[in-house]
């Protein structure tokens, strides 16, 4: 296992080397194209002047980055549609899209696995309770095989980009070469301490050797998050590029290029959605195990592990939205009209879509909540406010779908008779959006509350003034989020309609953060109800794990495409034009097709891990097979 | 295996709800194709055609109305005319210009000169404007679009055109000449060499200044196209004027090219 494991990734580390480093020194010179833009620099410049000097004088920020003083980089091509390289039969983006996608969803899920795994790890060191450890164990195991699929198609990745895309990568390569550098050996550390940690955990038990193992988990993270830091860099560089001027002369040195605009709000994005994908993914493999489980004991087993894969990708789910709506507040920041292209041009309805998918993701989260309050009959008691908490998500949901003000052209808005839509415009701004999310959030927070409650009973004296308390915060808190929704909604102007965001966000939070203190005193010592029964759920329940899986798979390839999309024409934004046949930004129905199909090929392979992870535990005795030994 | 089938099922099932929600749910918007640069012959344009011109990249080329529009994004510029000579004496203005004309260059290249209050970047204290300079970055306006947006504004604003329609670029050198004297091979080319699109909609353009060419080969027969564009005069569809359209084509256009654009026109009967 450990021998084809490191088969697997070193032979996919060693084309994605291969191909970054080479490819620069094997390219061309320079193409035709390239050509017209090298001879219209120096054209450009002082008659007098020899070409090199043209482009440093093309790049006036140069004298003050010294880095840049030994480089001369070249400006961004001009590339036409002779200078991509073709393969008939074969569509150069669509391949490069789906590969770069399938690489991304294994990505997230091979990085977030170790981050809740270290927190279950520590969890179980911290409480003594094996189960923990075993589940924690158990994620991390799935994730291995994962782990070779990323590199797999990481070097794949490289390969399409460079056949398809040779001037672009050349372009990346030629600023990014020192962070690549640096993420082939981060590569290496990542592998080797993943090996170490997974194939060493029943090794390092107990005393020091669990803490050395606990520290190999942080290591494990720290080096994760670091690749993916440096990946996000080449991506919101081709968003947000850094230190270049206008004709995409680079002036700077590796870590201007790699601290863009919009590197940081990715990463906190993608850190938080990673967590909560993860725990969706390895929700979908509890309870595909759960539905195959045979033995009662099995079924509790995986009972337990879904249920605490559910509340992982729930506990990040709740940030996430502050998260994006912070990424997307930093993109308006640095380009207005990208911003509005976003929001409010060709890519708005795409937002439509995601409010489906986000429906989904709460809905089956709660729904999934609400089938695991069956595990024990202390809960009937709260079964009839449920149907109160689904009709709010819904109404919720509904209003959060609501479009607005999608108007494209000026027929569009003759079309529509206006910018708003007669009786549901009122729904659709943002402020009325905010609103129905800190509800979504709030109220499947109360879901959750219900369901930690639901076998227990409060025993200390002041748990009665606590139950005030909470529903007082949660009312009050709600009343909050409304009014200010309702007045910067409509009663300001348009610059000041996002205003009420930050402090809506800021309610939700501090009603999920008070009533968790609350709770976490008020049921200490707290009895049962009634014997918990841990595998006592309905198969029904399980495809709820799956129905957020499935959604969140497809809602990050949604987004993937508009965080790429969003650059339209360009390779890299306003520098870099993309003069490949395919440049065109697709309707959303043909963007639909290909995150399908990178779905369909995604659940087919986790699938096929789940399958490979099955397998690796049957140990069949094929009797009279073998040669009798001697004793 | 039945599990394995059942949530294969499930999972497919999901996904084909997403993919018909996304196919048949919304309307299907076909994104613009990436702009590109038109050649428009300047020496042959009228003023209102230069207008024309403006308003076509305010709409579109530029995207200045995705800001510039009723929902308060950024300043209304309807009486811009008006009101830029009070921005001038301001005393948060940066700027150097002296003119109007002058004003709505500066504030289409280095807008931050001024900024109206209410509308800068967040956190800047209106002393920077989120506008991108028009003549770089995604948009690129070149020199004649740039100065056709500015006619635009004064036109509509109501202020005096005071901006010239800028120079032909000097003739290219005798191996581009050669080049360029090549016969156009299809109708689109033809449409695009002489700017059709500035004044008619036609092959996807959408001026507004001339009848609407969509369509016109269900009403008009191929004699009837080609005297129109070699006698613009001759016969004035309803609505318009004499005297809009220049009377250059025959001249300009080869024969073969001629005979594609009236083809073209003619078939173009939906």
């Amino acid at each position: 296992m450990l021998t084809r494991n490191m088969k697997i990734t070193c032979g996919a580390f060693l084309l994605a080397v291969f191909a970054m480093f080479m490819q620069p020194a094997l390219m061309p010179a320079a193409n035709a194209s390239e050509a017209a833009a090298t001879a219209s620099s120096v054209a450009s410049a002082p008659a007098a002047m020899p070409a090199p000097a043209a482009s440093a004088a093309a790049a006036p920020a140069t004298a003050a980055a010294p880095a840049a003083h030994a480089v001369t980089y070249p400006p961004a091509p001009k590339l036409t549609a002779a200078d991509y390289p073709t393969i008939p039969g074969v569509n150069s983006r669509v391949a490069v899209w789906l590969v770069a996608q399938l690489h991304l969803w294994f990505g997230a899920f091979v990085v977030a696995v170790p981050m809740f795994v270290f927190i279950i790890e520590a969890i179980g060191m911290a409480t003594r309770d094996e189960r923990y450890d075993n589940m924690a164990y158990e994620f991390i195991k799935v994730s291995i095989t994962a782990y070779s699929l990323t590199a797999i198609l990481g070097g794949l990745l490289s390969f399409c980009l460079i056949l398809f895309y040779p001037d672009l990568f050349k372009y990346m390569a030629l600023i990014f070469k020192g962070s690549m550098w640096a993420y082939a050996l981060l590569f290496f550390a990542e592998s080797a301490v993943l090996y170490i940690y997974y194939y060493g955990w029943h090794w390092l038990q107990g005393g020091n050797k669990k803490w050395v193992h606990l520290t190999l988990g942080l290591l494990l993270n720290a080096v994760g998050c670091l690749l993916m830091f440096l990946a996000n860099a080449w991506t919101t560089f081709m968003m947000s590029p850094a230190a270049v001027d206008a004709a995409g002369v680079f002036n700077g040195d590796t870590w201007a290029a790699i601290h863009n605009f919009l590197w940081n709000p990715i990463n906190i994005h993608r850190v938080v959605a990673n967590v909560a994908y993860g725990g969706s993914i390895v929700g979908a493999y509890a309870a595909f195990k759960f539905l195959s489980a045979q033995k009662k004991e099995e079924r509790a087993h995986y009972d337990w592990m879904g249920y605490n894969a559910n509340f992982i990708a729930i506990a990040a789910l709740l940030p996430l939205p502050f998260a994006g709506y912070y990424l997307t507040a930093e993109l308006y920041a640095y380009s207005q009209q990208m911003g509005i292209t976003l929001m409010g041009g060709v890519f708005a309805w795409i937002f439509i879509i995601q409010a489906v998918l986000i429906g989904a993701l709460f809905l089956s989260a709660n729904y999934y909540l609400w089938c695991g309050m069956g595990r024990s009959e202390g809960a009937y008691r709260y079964n009839p406010r449920i149907k109160y908490i689904a009709i709010v998500l819904v109404v919720a949901f509904l209003v959060w779908f609501t479009p607005h003000t999608l108007v494209l052209t000026n027929s569009e808005l003759k079309d529509l008779g206006g910018p708003y839509h007669k009786y549901l415009g009122v729904l659709g701004i943002m402020p009325a959006k905010n609103t129905a999310v800190n509800y979504l959030l709030v109220f499947t927070f109360l879901s959750f509350m219900f369901y930690r409650r639901a076998n227990k009973v409060a025993t200390v004296s002041w748990a009665a003034a606590g139950n005030a308390a909470q529903i007082a915060l949660f009312t009050a808190g709600l009343i909050n989020i409304t009014i200010l929704g309702v007045y910067h909604g409509y009663f300001t102007n348009t610059v000041y309609k996002v205003a009420a965001s930050i402090p809506q966000v800021l309610t939700t939070l501090v009603i999920i953060i008070v009533s968790t203190i609350i709770d976490a005193f008020m049921y200490k010592g707290a009895k049962d109800v009634a014997p918990l029964h841990w595998g006592r759920m309905p198969p029904r329940s399980q495809y709820a794990l799956f129905l957020l899986a499935v959604s969140f798979t497809w809602l990050m390839g949604l987004m993937g495409y508009v965080r790429s999309g969003i650059r339209q024409h360009w390779h890299i934004s306003n520098i870099f034009r993309d003069g490949s046949p395919d440049a065109f930004t697709p309707g959303l129905g043909y963007v639909a097709n290909i995150v399908s199909i990178g779905t369909i090929m995604f659940m087919a392979m986790v699938i096929f891990v789940f399958w490979l992870s099955t397998i690796s535990g049957k140990h069949v005795v094929a009797k009279g097979y073998w040669k009798e030994q001697q004793a | 295996m039945t599990n394995f089938l059942k949530v294969a099922f499930f999972s497919l099932l999901v996904i084909s709800g997403f993919w018909g929600f996304s196919n048949f749910g919304i309307p299907q918007i076909k994104p613009a194709d990436p702009p590109v640069e038109e050649k428009v012959d300047l020496g042959a344009m009228t003023m209102d055609q230069f207008i024309a011109l403006g308003k076509k990249n305010f709409d579109g080329k530029g995207t200045c109305t995705l800001c510039h529009n009723a929902l308060g994004r950024a300043p209304m510029l309807d009486k811009i005319g008006a009101v830029a000579a009070e921005r001038m004496k301001d005393a948060r203005y940066k700027g150097a210009a002296k003119t109007v004309e002058e004003y709505l260059m500066e504030s289409l290249v280095k807008p931050s000169a001024f900024v109206v209050a209410g509308f800068g970047k967040s956190g800047t204290n209106d002393t920077e404007s989120p506008m991108p300079d028009v003549t770089g970055g995604s948009i690129g306006f070149n020199e004649a679009e740039t100065k056709a947006v500015i006619a635009y504004l004064q036109d509509s604003s109501g202020s005096e055109v005071t901006v010239e329609i800028p120079k032909m670029a000097p003739p290219p050198a005798e191996g581009a000449a050669k080049a360029e004297e090549a016969p156009l091979k299809t109708a689109e080319e033809v449409i695009a060499r002489h700017g059709c699109g500035g004044c008619h909609k036609i092959a996807g353009q959408t001026g507004e200044m001339g009848p609407d060419l969509t369509r016109i080969g269900a009403t008009r027969n191929k004699e009837y196209l080609r005297q129109a564009i070699l006698d613009p005069d001759a016969v004035i569809a309803k609505g318009f004027t004499a005297g809009m359209m220049p009377k250059i084509y025959g001249e300009q256009m080869k024969a073969k090219e001629l005979e594609m654009l009236v083809n073209y026109m003619a078939g173009s009967k939906k």
